[in-house]
């Protein structure tokens, strides 16, 4: 089958590899319909995520068609049913599964040892994201092998297109995610860093929640103007002073819920801090570039909600905890509990309350991946979401 | 809007990022002989006491330099090469005291500076400029809302939504709401038993 596969720094290529098996009772095989490049691919991309491996295949944003389910999983799957694959892989057993929090399922990292290492404990595994996390194939390809099939999967009605059922896999439960972690009043404002798919999927999800005003921030006009179109009121960070404005809108108090859904790749010559950050990064002295981190620390009404959507990968520098703990900020963080939200958010896909395909602007074969990672990466060509149609 | 053409610049796309990397080279090469060797710095340019200072703009460079090769955009970087010369030469400018028998190496030191200097610049606004071409005319998405109807309508559309026990603020950390706490006592902040 085509893939699209990595093997290094900005070096990701669309080959020929062998098509995926069956190899435990509870795995299926999908054939992939439409898959999407995700803003934390590009993590991968640039090679800030530790753990990758030449050859790994790419991508966690799939949905497809059942063509193969083990005997274990013949309960929940037949082959021909449509459905969307959560990046999160999920056993549905362990007790975290149980609670619902199914990013950090305990049984599903293959490679738990490895986690337990660097993370203290495992996380769930993820498609094609490091070995950290399994090390599982993704499905940026024409097949793709889930594991634990029999629950890790969003069936989905025929009566919608792959575009407004794909983004269940990610981007809009993780958008919905930072905005129930921020538990919205009618009286909040929610200032949302990062206008890139997952920061848009948070404008709009704080809007049906109910928040008072959204503010977004990035310095890029299509997706600013892309985020007014969903209600906020936004802020270009190169034209003014972030802190300033945000006080501006709530009388000098700072907005109640900040959303980080930038992560670790701020912008490297915006501030001082964030070159700071990327000389360090350069000499292998820190990993991640944490501005937002700060800019929401500093900003945050006391006694306010910190979520963070955005990825984060190891070592941070530098991060006012002295404000966070005075200020008694409250932090919420995480990988997305995919399916603990997923029944609801169909059933307001279905209902016409949102279209999350209103993101996507390019759609290309997969042939074309590698170079639409590079235009995505660049922010050329007007790129907020890319659609890959294997 | 795209400011010029690509073969409106005076350099190639190709050619600017092979400049650059060339001056990413230079700047940590640079870096390290002041960093390593100031007195020898120094001593050609008849300045002594400026070590300290030499030392400090090695740092700099090499700073500079590496955060040229690491970025997949050095044109910001390359204008920070600017700058540096400018501090570069403004330091050389202090080397032409009556009593500097040297003076002749300072001029030269400060033709190579301005001449770096203008290979930054070309090199800057070259990929500045491609980079603007590159990146394309702004389109608006105004009319990409999600939405049925405008945000304003759909404001609270899931209030239905009940956000689960784990993610829901503590009551006391919530805003002051005159119903909410009618009739309540003030709270007056006893510990538990």
């Amino acid at each position: 089958m085509r893939a699209l596969v990595w093997h290094g720094t900005a070096d990701i290529r669309c080959e020929t590899v062998p098509d995926p098996q069956i190899e435990d009772d509870r795995d299926a095989i999908i054939r992939v319909t439409t898959c999407a490049i995700c803003g934390s691919d590009l993590h991968l991309y640039d090679h800030f995520m530790p753990g990758m491996k030449a050859g790994d295949i790419m991508g966690h944003e799939t949905m497809g068609e059942v063509v193969e389910v083990g005997r274990g999983a013949k309960g929940a799957l037949k082959v021909g049913d449509r459905v969307v694959i959560p990046f999160t892989i999920i056993c549905g057993e362990c007790d975290q599964c149980r609670r619902g929090n199914f990013s950090v399922c305990e049984r599903s990292n293959r490679n738990k040892a490895v986690a337990d290492k660097v993370f203290g404990h495992t996380t769930a595994g993820l498609f094609g994201y490091t070995h950290l996390t399994g090390g599982y194939p993704g499905g940026q390809a024409e097949y793709l092998r889930v594991p634990f099939a029999d629950k890790t999967h969003i069936k989905v009605p025929r009566s919608l297109s792959d575009e407004q059922l794909l983004f269940l896999s990610d981007i809009f439960p993780t958008g919905w995610q930072a905005a129930v972690q921020c538990d919205i009043e009618p009286t909040d404002t929610v200032a949302i860093w990062g206008c890139g798919p997952v920061g848009q999927m948070a404008i709009r999800s704080a809007i049906l929640l109910g928040a008072r005003q959204v503010v977004a921030i990035d310095c890029v006009p299509e997706r600013l103007s892309m985020a007014r179109a969903g209600g906020a009121i936004t802020i270009d960070f190169r034209e003014e002073s972030v802190v300033e404005r945000l006080n501006d809108l709530t009388n000098g108090k700072g907005p109640e819920k900040c959303i980080d859904a930038v992560g670790l790749e701020a912008h490297a010559t915006a501030t001082l801090d964030s070159m700071y950050d990327r000389a360090k990064q350069a000499v292998m002295l820190e990993t991640d570039r944490p501005h937002v981190l700060r800019e929401m620390i500093y900003v945050c009404r006391p006694a306010g909600v910190l979520s963070i959507p955005g990825v984060y990968g190891g070592l941070l520098d530098k991060i006012p905890f002295g404000a966070a703990m005075n200020k008694g900020l409250t932090f919420r963080m995480g990988q997305t509990h995919v399916n603990r939200w997923t029944d609801d958010l169909l059933r307001r896909i279905e209902e016409g309350q949102i279209d999350p395909s209103f993101v996507i602007t390019h759609t290309v074969g997969l042939e074309q991946g590698p170079e639409m990672y590079k235009t995505f990466r660049d922010k050329k060509d007007n790129c907020i979401k890319v659609v890959l149609k294997p | 809007m795209p400011a010029t053409r690509p073969d409106q610049t005076l350099l190639s796309r190709r050619s600017a990022e092979t400049l650059a990397k060339g001056l990413g080279l230079f700047s940590i090469g640079l870096g390290l002989v002041e960093l390593l060797a100031p007195r020898r710095v120094t001593r050609t340019l008849g300045m002594p006491g400026f070590e300290g200072l030499v030392q400090a703009y090695g740092v700099r460079e090499i700073t500079n330099g590496v955060a040229i090769l690491a970025s997949h955009d050095p044109a910001p970087w390359i204008w920070t090469r600017v700058g540096g010369d400018a501090l570069d030469l403004a330091t050389l400018a202090t080397g032409f005291d009556s009593d500097n028998a040297r003076k002749p190496h300072v001029m030269l030191a400060v033709a190579a500076v301005a001449g770096v200097t203008a290979a930054d610049i070309v090199c800057a606004k070259a990929l500045s400029e491609q980079r603007d071409t590159h990146r394309g005319s702004f389109r608006d998405f105004g009319d990409r809302s999600g939405f049925p109807r405008p945000p304003s309508a759909m404001r609270g559309a899931a209030r239905d939504f009940a956000v689960p026990k784990d993610f829901r603020t503590p009551e006391l950390m919530r805003p002051f709401d005159q119903a909410r706490f009618a009739g309540a006592k003030p709270f007056v902040g006893s510990p538990p038993a």
